[in-house]
């Protein structure tokens, strides 16, 4: 056993209303630079939909994630080492530009220098890489926002596996939700596997996933590699770039930008303790619908004496295990199971879980023909099928799902019993497998949620780890160019682009 | 004034190109490790680059290991197994197989570099001039063919590699031995020391890092340790991971 901390998130999507605010505070402070205008660390998407960048979930297309050999291993599904070297001159499985979007601005200069004209002025767009004038704007990081679209394009979602998903086209049915996306920190990462130059990867105290821009060369496998398409090639710098969780916050024990924005309150971040020995079993598990449970068996449980002691012995500090006890991480997804990964089948193990949203009750069971349960609707009546949900999170084990959300129901009916008829039924919590004092617990962690719940982050102990004398003089946080980027400076080395030589006209 | 020239260009030139080429290799890789990139423009336009890229990079690879074996081998080595004839023909054949291979890639990309919009934009002045070098000095490498049919008894191939191995072993040959090459050869010869003039400006430097040595790491994953102070060892160095 070889016992490691993982800063994780949860994501709990019953109470996401869709805002943006943790894309665009995010944007602000990681991505607002050339050569990222595109890319977002963190976006929404409306689900059903085919996502950003186009059908990111299709791994047929993609090949992100790994694929197990027939010998019980597992390999990059793009390929082997020697295959991701042949693929290097042009890689067959990235996407284009034109997957996500090309980036543009507006003329807004335009609106007060027009002159006097027939019709009214208006910005057009226009591209952030060629400076020429685009027609039409095809795609974003939400370009499905609540649903639009038509519903032929947007059910080529792939969480539509297995369903008859025709009559969720039409308008008495239809059914959404958001899915907030970032990079999931994986225990298992495809990106850092299939880098070539080692220039990928974790980081053994927090398991948070860096590129290093130094060591980075631009081979790009990552892009394909990453099955959640959350790594994103720099065509400025010439490097890939991620969500590096808002690392020197986490360090100063603050929530990352995303989640300390959110205003639905709905994102957690906490410590969990794993087994790193185990990756590799749970990663190439034979049955897909058994990786859901084959993640969960490697998170060690912290308030066991003997996971403390050998956890101490692999150098883990005490303020973090006892950050690992009060983890809304482990409560949510290990004690009460009321949150899942993102597509467990990719094999990735993801360390950024969510807890599926409750839905509407269908009319149906409004007018008496489907089964209350105990003054419960039965989880198979709510809107948002339950076949999609898994297909999302439990590669289509619709029981761990409809148990996550019996319990949120069951948290809701047990709440109401308490406060409007002042009865507390112990019989609630028993029926979906918990106590009271648990149902109470989840009631305050997940429909509560105070700040200080919700982020339980330990301080990092930089004073053990690295001399702060050598840090002296240093600009601090970059982005990989030192202080200035090469293109702002004379260089030798950077070289002037063709775009960059011409007088800019306006604001960029 | 014709011996000067020569002299400067084959005796002097040679060793500003080789000492530009490691010594502005060393110090940017030291400097300037963020500038060292592939820098692909693949995600920009995916189109004419399989076939260009792939092509262009498999031709010129070929050619720049047979131009170094066929180059700096010693003459008494080979001759052992083959006759300087037949190694000029077996040359010919398999170098001008592999230019035109290259040509056909390397002109795709010239013409996706010049007019895709795209990538024009967000090239650098240095990344258009690489690929019109590397372009002229492949058509001039082709046009010596038919001059080397010309001559099938080797004379040429021996005067160039006795030159280039002069200059490797630091005993240059006379460049006077030069004189009589036509002048396509010359051509090749200048803009080829060129191009190692240049290639630590320019996105050529992505070569040194051919991540060959992925092949050699154990498993798949790497992980990186913040070593405690005192302990031995730097602070991020690889612990490599199982799959």
């Amino acid at each position: 056993m070889k016992v490691r901390a993982q800063i994780a998130m949860i994501l709990n999507l019953d109470k996401c209303i869709g805002c943006h605010t943790c894309s665009v505070t995010c944007k602000n402070v990681w991505t607002n630079r050339e050569g990222m205008e595109y890319a977002w660390f963190n976006n929404v998407e409306t689900k059903p939909g085919i996502g950003y960048p186009k059908d990111w979930e299709n791994q047929d297309k993609w090949k992100g994630g790994w694929r197990r050999k027939s010998n019980g291993k597992i390999e990059p599904k793009i390929g082997g080492k020697w295959r991701i070297l042949a693929n290097i001159f042009a890689n067959p499985n990235m996407p284009e530009i034109d997957d996500y979007y090309e980036p543009f601005t507006f003329d807004y200069e335009h609106l007060q220098k027009s002159g006097e004209v027939q019709a009214f002025p208006t910005a057009r767009p226009r591209s952030l890489i060629t400076g020429e004038r685009m027609e039409k704007i095809e795609w974003g990081p939400n370009w499905e926002e609540i649903l639009g679209g038509e519903f032929a394009k947007r059910s080529k979602d792939a969480n539509f596996e297995g369903i008859q998903k025709e009559i969720y086209g039409q308008f008495e049915n239809t059914f959404m939700m958001y899915l907030p996306r970032l990079c999931e920190h994986c225990l298992n990462p495809a990106c850092v596997a299939s880098c070539p130059s080692g220039a990928i990867y974790k980081r053994e105290e927090d398991g948070i996933v860096l590129i290093d821009q130094e060591k980075c060369r631009g081979w790009r496998m990552c892009v394909s590699g990453c099955p959640y398409k959350k790594i994103y090639f720099n065509w400025s710098s010439g490097k890939s770039e991620k969500c590096i969780m808002c690392y020197p916050r986490i360090e100063a024990g603050q929530p990352t930008v995303c989640s300390e924005t959110c205003v639905g309150r709905i994102r957690y971040l906490g410590v969990v303790l794993y087994d790193a020995d185990r990756i590799a079993a749970a990663a190439s598990t034979k049955d897909e619908q058994a990786l859901y449970e084959a993640q969960l068996s490697i998170f060690l449980d912290p308030n066991n004496p003997l996971v403390i002691e050998r956890a101490r012995l692999d150098g883990i500090p005490d303020s973090w295990l006892e950050a690992a006890k009060r983890s809304p991480i482990w409560k949510m997804a290990m004690e009460w199971k009321v949150a899942f990964p993102l597509h467990p089948e990719y094999r990735t193990l993801p360390m950024v879980w969510y807890v599926p949203p409750l839905s509407p009750i269908t009319a149906a069971a409004q007018a008496g023909k489907m089964g209350i349960d105990g003054g419960m609707p039965d989880v198979k009546s709510l809107r948002i099928p339950l076949k999609y949900l898994a297909n999302m999170l439990t590669a289509g084990d619709e029981k761990p799902v409809a148990t996550g959300l019996e319990r949120m129901l069951a948290m809701r009916a047990y709440m109401r019993a308490k406060t409007v008829d002042g009865v507390i039924d112990e019989n609630i919590a028993r029926r979906v497998g918990l106590t009271a004092q648990q149902i109470e617990d989840m009631y305050h962690v997940m429909a509560i949620a105070n700040y200080e719940d919700r982020f339980v982050i330990p301080t990092s102990h930089r004073e053990v780890t690295q001399d702060a004398y050598e840090l002296r003089g240093e600009c601090g946080f970059s982005f990989g160019d030192g202080c200035l980027p090469s293109d702002s400076r004379p260089n030798l080395f950077g070289g002037v682009k063709v775009k960059n030589d011409k007088p800019r006209m306006g604001a960029y | 004034m014709r011996d000067t020239i020569f002299h400067i260009l084959f005796v002097w030139y040679p060793y500003v190109c080789i000492s530009a080429f490691i010594f502005g290799s060393l110090i940017r890789f030291d400097r300037e490790q963020y500038t060292w990139k592939a820098s692909s423009s693949q995600l920009l336009r995916k189109r004419q680059l399989f076939w260009g890229s792939n092509l262009f990079h498999f031709g010129i690879l070929f050619l720049f290991l047979g131009h170094f074996v066929g180059l700096l081998t010693p003459t008494a080595l080979y001759t052992l197994v083959i006759t300087p004839e037949q190694k000029q023909f077996v040359a010919i054949i398999a170098g001008g197989v592999a230019g035109v291979v290259c040509f056909v890639g390397l002109t795709l990309l010239l013409h996706r570099r010049l007019f895709d919009a795209r990538v024009r934009q967000t090239s650098t002045y240095m990344d258009l001039s690489v690929l019109v070098i590397l372009w002229v000095q492949l058509v001039v490498g082709l046009v010596t063919l038919p001059f080397s049919f010309a001559h099938t008894d080797a004379h040429v191939m021996l005067t160039l590699s006795h030159w280039a191995q002069g200059i490797v072993t630091v005993q240059p040959v006379d460049a006077k031995t030069l004189q009589g090459l036509d002048w396509p050869y010359l051509v090749h010869l200048v803009l080829g020391m060129t191009i190692f003039l240049i290639f630590p400006f320019s996105r050529l430097v992505h070569i040194w890092s051919a991540p060959i040595w992925y092949l050699g790491r154990p498993g798949y994953q790497v992980v990186r340790t913040r070593r405690p102070l005192g302990s031995r060892g730097q602070p991020g160095t690889y612990t490599p991971a199982g799959e």
